[in-house]
């Protein structure tokens, strides 16, 4: 009998083109997606040395970080932005890459739209010039973000060298109670295994609470496995993967349906798999989520309060609490619901799909913002927000007080014009809350799409399941 | 990517450990366009005062360096961002060969992926060449990859130790896409096969 394989030994070993002798393998990639903030200088190194792009059938670029989200269709003002912008659309028209345009309805951020247009499909090795591309590993594909060089090595040569990762398992068994998300579950994984917890792993989730997500719950879930220091994770697909995929654009045809089917029943890992690291959670005890600090690892539950610096296990993490308290404008033991916000943001690849844009507006439904709170919801395509707008949800979150905008990375990153004022904090659905990610001195809670809504209509943290009831 | 063979000129001095990529490149310089320019950034707070004026008492901005294709610097140069904005700004300017004691990891990466030759040498020998280079009289110097020596202007030479890998890679040019597009046979014929099993991944 051959050795038990996991979902990712199967994906890894059908795409090795070439073993090195230094150890590192060549790796075939099935997708590229691209956007105008990486791939700019792939497009001119390989004008200047004359090389076209391999397969132009297996790249598609959207442009999302730099874009305004409001007045689509207007000149963007910003000089830099527009002209990254611009290049995006030159270059993909001289190499012959297909683009989503930015008035086109599909437009959105590039981990959004990969899976919408059927791009993003189970067994595939597939690459973005972005970290946050473990998102697609919801789809049981290997997914992983890379630099700016090796984004030219894949246009130019469709492969990438690559060193082979170990195998990480998180298992969570048991279920999310009403009001708990993806996105929390994924916060306490990374609060229990630390920012350094996967590297140089790739993380396969399993469990029954993991096969109970939605795609886009599984998406967030992979979206965030970066944070927790993996360069991907993995959801094995199943039945509610295949009925997501089909019939997208480019998803397989009627006519190769089955053949597909097949061969993506095969991906599952085999039962008695060997992992090099294993961590089980139980979904019942986990509660809504909140980050206090300055890192992803810096998070506690809603009914849990502001560490103590005092009680560090040692000095090295007594400075980095008391560093993250002081930037974050709190003090120690605070309840985390005694936190006064004054701005939301809703959206992101992490939380800006349909699922996203309802659990914050059945929130909203019949509230009102709290006095002095700005709340942005901002899709995370064109296709969602057309969704949402044919599901009324706009109307819902307009009225509460929301500003509905249109698709893009937005508040994320901050590159677009959506920024924080210095000293302004914000409950935020995005991924990361790096000093200065919001702009200069921004203060940034991560939390999910009902908690930062919640947040938003009370003014400060409160656990969303009291809300609900 | 260019081929290295031998390059002669000014080599600069910087004598300063830990020399990271926001001090090489400061973060303004990364949302250009274009890598073509870069070397105007390169070591911008060291170069220009606040007004953007020139700085000058740095080396850069004096005769014969304004010009230098190689520069001696002090340990763990290049630490911080994986940028190669750095390496980019650095090629940019002209500066094709960084000499030092020790490199960050990274850093040294996106060199290489870029052509330029680092050389690692010990303390004391990077301490003597910085010697020679501080004086404009005796600052010009010889960079042979083949013979793997350093000419200095009294007909001198140094050695340098170059793992061969790297070397061969930096003689003929070739960057990490050139090498993958050598076995470009092996890429095809996985594709066929891939093909064959999985047609709906190949889109008309
Ligand atoms: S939404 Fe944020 S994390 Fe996602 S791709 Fe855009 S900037 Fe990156």
């Amino acid at each position: 009998m051959s050795t038990p394989k996991t979902l990712f030994d199967k994906i890894w070993e059908s795409h090795v083109v070439a073993e090195n002798d230094d150890g590192t393998s060549l790796l075939y990639i099935d997708m590229h997606l691209t956007h105008e903030v990486t791939s700019w200088p792939g497009f001119e190194n390989m004008r200047l040395n004359n090389r076209p792009v391999h397969r132009t059938d297996a790249v598609l670029a959207v442009p999302d970080h730099v874009i305004p989200t409001t007045g689509r269709g207007e000149r963007i003002q910003n000089d830099q932005a527009r002209i990254q912008f611009e290049t995006l659309i030159k270059n993909c028209k001289e190499f012959g890459v297909p683009l989503i345009p930015l008035l086109d309805a599909r437009q959105g951020i590039v981990h959004i739209i990969g899976p919408e247009q059927g791009a993003t499909q189970p067994g595939i090795t597939l690459v973005c010039g972005d970290s946050h591309t473990a998102t697609h590993g919801a789809f049981g594909c290997l997914a992983f973000g890379i630099g700016s060089s090796e984004v030219e090595h894949v246009l130019s040569t469709q492969t990438l060298v690559q060193k082979r990762p170990k195998n990480m398992r998180i298992a969570v068994n048991g279920e999310l109670s009403l009001g708990v998300s993806g996105k929390d579950m994924i916060l306490a994984i990374i609060g229990a295994i630390g920012t350094a917890g996967g590297t140089g792993h790739v993380v396969e989730y399993v469990g029954s609470a993991i096969s109970a997500l939605s795609m886009e719950g599984r998406m967030t879930v992979c979206n965030m496995t970066i944070e927790g220091g993996a360069r991907a994770g993995l959801i094995a697909p199943d039945e509610t993967t295949f009925h997501y995929v089909k019939g997208r654009p480019l998803a397989p045809n009627e006519d190769q349906w089955d053949a597909a089917m097949t061969y993506w029943k095969t991906l599952p890992s085999d039962e008695d798999a060997a992992y090099d690291k294993e961590v089980a959670l139980d979904a019942a005890t986990i509660a809504p989520q909140v980050t206090w600090g300055t890192s992803p690892e810096d998070v506690v539950p809603i009914d849990g309060c502001v560490p103590d610096p005092s009680a560090a296990a040692d000095e090295k993490q007594r400075d980095a609490i008391q560093a993250a308290i002081a930037y974050m404008g709190l003090e120690a033991n605070k309840p985390i619901t005694d936190i006064k916000v004054n701005r939301a943001f809703i959206g992101s690849c992490t939380n800006g799909r349909i699922e996203d844009m309802r659990a914050a507006a059945k929130v909203a439904e019949g509230r009102k913002l709290a006095d002095g709170v700005r709340a942005m919801v901002v899709p995370g395509s064109g296709l969602v927000k057309a969704q949402a707008e044919a599901e009324g949800l706009d109307k819902t979150l307009t009225k509460a007080g929301f500003e509905w905008r249109d698709p893009g990375c937005s508040m994320c990153i901050a590159m677009n014009g959506d920024i924080l004022e210095p000293g302004e904090r914000c409950a935020s659905t995005s991924n990361r809350n790096f000093k200065g990610r919001q702009g200069r001195d921004s203060r940034t809670h991560l939390v999910s799409p009902a908690m930062a809504a919640a947040a938003a209509i009370e003014g400060h943290f409160v656990d969303v399941r009291d809300l609900a009831s | 990517m260019k081929t290295f063979g031998t390059i002669s000129g000014a080599a600069a001095t910087l004598k300063m450990i830990n020399v990271d990529t926001d001090q090489i490149i400061p973060k303004q310089y990364l949302s250009a366009i274009s890598r073509i320019g870069l070397g105007k950034g390169l070591f911008h707070d060291f170069r220009y005062d606040t007004n953007n004026n020139e700085n000058p008492d740095f080396v850069l901005n004096r005769e014969p360096y304004r010009d230098a294709k190689i520069l001696i610097t002090s340990e763990n140069f290049g630490c911080g961002s994986s940028r190669e904005h750095a390496p980019w700004s650095l090629d940019d300017f002209g500066i094709r060969c960084v000499i030092a004691p020790s490199f960050a990891d990274i850093f040294f990466n996106n060199c290489i992926k870029n052509g330029l030759l680092l050389i690692i040498m010990d303390e004391d020998k990077v301490k003597k060449l910085m010697t020679v280079a501080e004086n404009p009289q005796t600052c010009n110097m010889t960079v042979d990859l083949d013979a793997q020596t350093i000419v200095l202007a009294d007909g001198t030479s140094v050695s340098f130790e170059i793992e061969p890998f790297r070397k061969q890679r930096l003689q003929e040019g070739l960057d990490d896409i050139s090498i993958t597009l050598q076995r470009r046979d092996e890429i095809a014929t996985f594709e066929a096969k891939q093909k064959a099993i999985m047609p709906w991944l190949y889109r008309p």
